[in-house]
């Protein structure tokens, strides 16, 4: 007729769990709106992983870079100065690489701006222009010591670091990504608020259970699993939901930008850290979901005995 | 008072008020023992149902001292209970059925809560089912059952783990005659296996069916001993005279 008592086991209730709360589930628009915050916070994310790649690797590609031009209206001594620059930085031993940019992509450059004008005549003089790429980084004394050697041999010559002429872009990426991290904690802490909200309001409803389960001998821990589990798996729908959505949209701007076809866009692609921390964006979701549930169901069962 | 080391439950000039009201049970001090069918009775606003919540802990009282299966109580931290609660088995008077699980799962609830396999749950579940003639109503909710189906469930949920003691409010409050006679005789059973059976009634009738059985009553909030079934050993001769009263 009755069952034998069974010794006292501290299970975690396994499968029996949803035959003791089926209805502790996140109702209503609640896993919705997970997901669409999900969705959001993972798009700003990679939005601003992104334009870190983007300044990282701009950075590094010109933090060591020099651009010589050779301002001089006659072609021939221009030649012959253009030579002299580049002997110059042939001797020495902390250039890694030189190159003339020759003159056709030159025309090719200014060509927007001045029109077929400078293929035709010699009208506007163009500077020759030398790329040099020194091994290690470029300092202001190096750059400054450097730059009276060669103008004594070469008095046309000018000497930039390449830092210098796009330090306004940099400037526009920085404040873009402090607008892009400025996003992502309000997203975030609005998911942090939909997802306290939505374990709430499903414990709400399952109070008395939650009291019935307690007089009967349930554990704290055991009931807060239960919960936990429910819960957690229903965030976990949403926040899938919300990654498939974000990703959705990563990758149709991603195909967009990559069609720009322009350099600077090009060393935005994510790498595999960065992917992680965008996969990280629903599993973060969960686990709070899970320890909101727990917190929530542990002070209520605290104020009983 | 006395109470050997034989006994299953010691109350020792327990009071018990909600918040700063007056004291709704006052020096109640008595002893039961094991295997033992005890009836509180007393008028309502008595104080069972709070002397009840007590004894299945769902409340500490303002002042005296509890022991249990041989333990204070009052010491006892927090989370000590749930293995005590777990020797309980109580009906309570809104028989607090969870909504959204079927008669089955209710009923089954305490034997999951104790971690027993899936496969070992059926059997004892559909038996105790059929023992309150509710077999043809296991997949239906409580809100589908009528009153005394639902009682019937909340009581088969109350013994199904066998506890060592089963402490039931009004168990037989919504079912007729008949039927009340025969969750008596499931109760009696448990007894007769060794569990202390506590049932509060204001129906004296009741106290007649089960010959065996003390009597505690509650008298706005004290507890008086008409019959000395609260003496051990206890007068059993007295028992039958309380039932006429
Ligand atoms: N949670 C509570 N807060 C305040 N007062 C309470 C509470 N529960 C019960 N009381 C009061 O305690 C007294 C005893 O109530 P209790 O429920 O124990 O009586 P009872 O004997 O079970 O009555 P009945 O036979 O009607 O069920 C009553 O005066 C009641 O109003
Ligand atoms: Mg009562």
């Amino acid at each position: 007729m009755m069952a034998a008592r069974s010794p006292m086991r501290r299970t975690a209730l396994g499968g029996s769990a949803s035959r003791m709360l089926p209805q502790a589930r996140i109702a209503g628009p609640m896993p919705w709106v997970i997901a669409i915050m999900i969705a959001l916070t993972v798009m700003a994310a990679s939005a601003g992983l992104a334009l870190n790649n983007v300044a990282t690797n701009a950075r590094a590609e010109i933090s060591g870079g020099i651009t010589v031009q050779v301002v001089e209206g006659a072609p021939a001594s221009r030649e012959r100065q253009v030579e002299r620059a580049l002997s110059f930085f042939a001797q020495r031993d902390d250039v890694a690489s030189m190159r003339r940019v020759p003159d056709e992509e030159l025309a090719a450059l200014v060509e927007p701006w001045l029109g077929e004008v400078a293929n035709e005549t010699e009208a506007v003089p163009t500077p020759a222009l030398i790329d040099v790429r020194l091994s290690g980084p470029l300092t202001a004394e190096r750059l400054r010591e450097m730059r009276s050697e060669l103008v004594r041999m070469v008095p046309a010559a000018r000497l930039d670091a390449q830092a210098g002429w796009l330090a306004p872009v940099f400037d526009a990426i920085r404040s873009l990504q402090y607008l892009a991290m400025g996003l992502i904690a309000l997203l975030a802490l609005t998911s942090v608020a939909a997802v306290w909200l939505a374990a709430r309001s499903a414990l709400g409803s399952n109070r008395d259970t939650i009291e019935v389960i307690h007089h009967l001998g349930g554990t704290d821990g055991q009931i807060a699993r239960i919960f936990q589990r429910s819960i957690g798996i229903d965030a976990a729908l949403g926040g899938v939901a919300g990654l498939a959505l974000g990703l959705g949209a990563i990758f149709v701007l991603g195909q967009q930008f990559a069609d720009l076809g322009s350099g600077l866009v090009g060393g935005g692609t994510l790498g595999l850290r960065d992917w992680l921390v965008i996969g990280f964006v629903p599993l973060f979701g969960v686990i709070l979901a899970m320890l909101t549930a727990r917190l929530t169901v542990i002070s209520a069962l605290r104020r009983m005995l | 008072m006395s109470g050997g080391a034989d006994s299953i439950v010691q109350f020792d000039n327990v009071g018990l008020r909600y918040g700063t009201d007056r004291e709704v049970l006052s020096d109640i001090s008595f002893t039961l023992y094991p295997g033992s069918f005890y009836f509180l009775t007393g008028a309502s606003g008595a104080g069972k149902t709070s002397m009840l919540r007590l004894l299945y802990l769902a409340q500490r009282p303002t002042r005296g001292a509890i022991r249990m299966f041989g333990h204070d109580l009052i010491t006892q931290p927090r989370k000590a209970l749930p293995e005590f609660r777990r020797r309980i088995g109580t009906v309570f008077q809104d028989f607090r059925l969870v909504p959204h699980l079927s008669a089955f799962d209710n009923v089954a609830l305490p034997l999951r809560i104790t971690g027993m396999r899936e496969s070992e749950i059926a059997k004892p579940v559909n038996d105790m089912l059929e023992w309150v003639g509710l077999d043809h109503r296991a997949h239906a909710r409580p809100a589908t059952l009528s009153g005394g189906e639902q009682q019937r469930v909340a009581i088969a949920r109350a013994v199904i783990a066998r506890p060592e003691i089963l402490v039931a409010d009004e168990p037989t409050g919504n079912v007729d005659p008949e039927m009340a006679v025969k969750l008596l005789r499931l109760f009696e059973a448990l007894n007769s296996l060794g569990t202390t059976v506590v049932v509060a009634t204001h129906d004296v009738h009741l106290l007649r069916k089960v010959p065996d059985s003390l009597i505690m009553r509650l008298d706005k909030g004290k507890l008086s001993d008409p019959t000395g079934a609260l003496r051990y050993p206890p007068k059993r001769e007295n028992i039958g005279r309380e039932a006429r009263v």
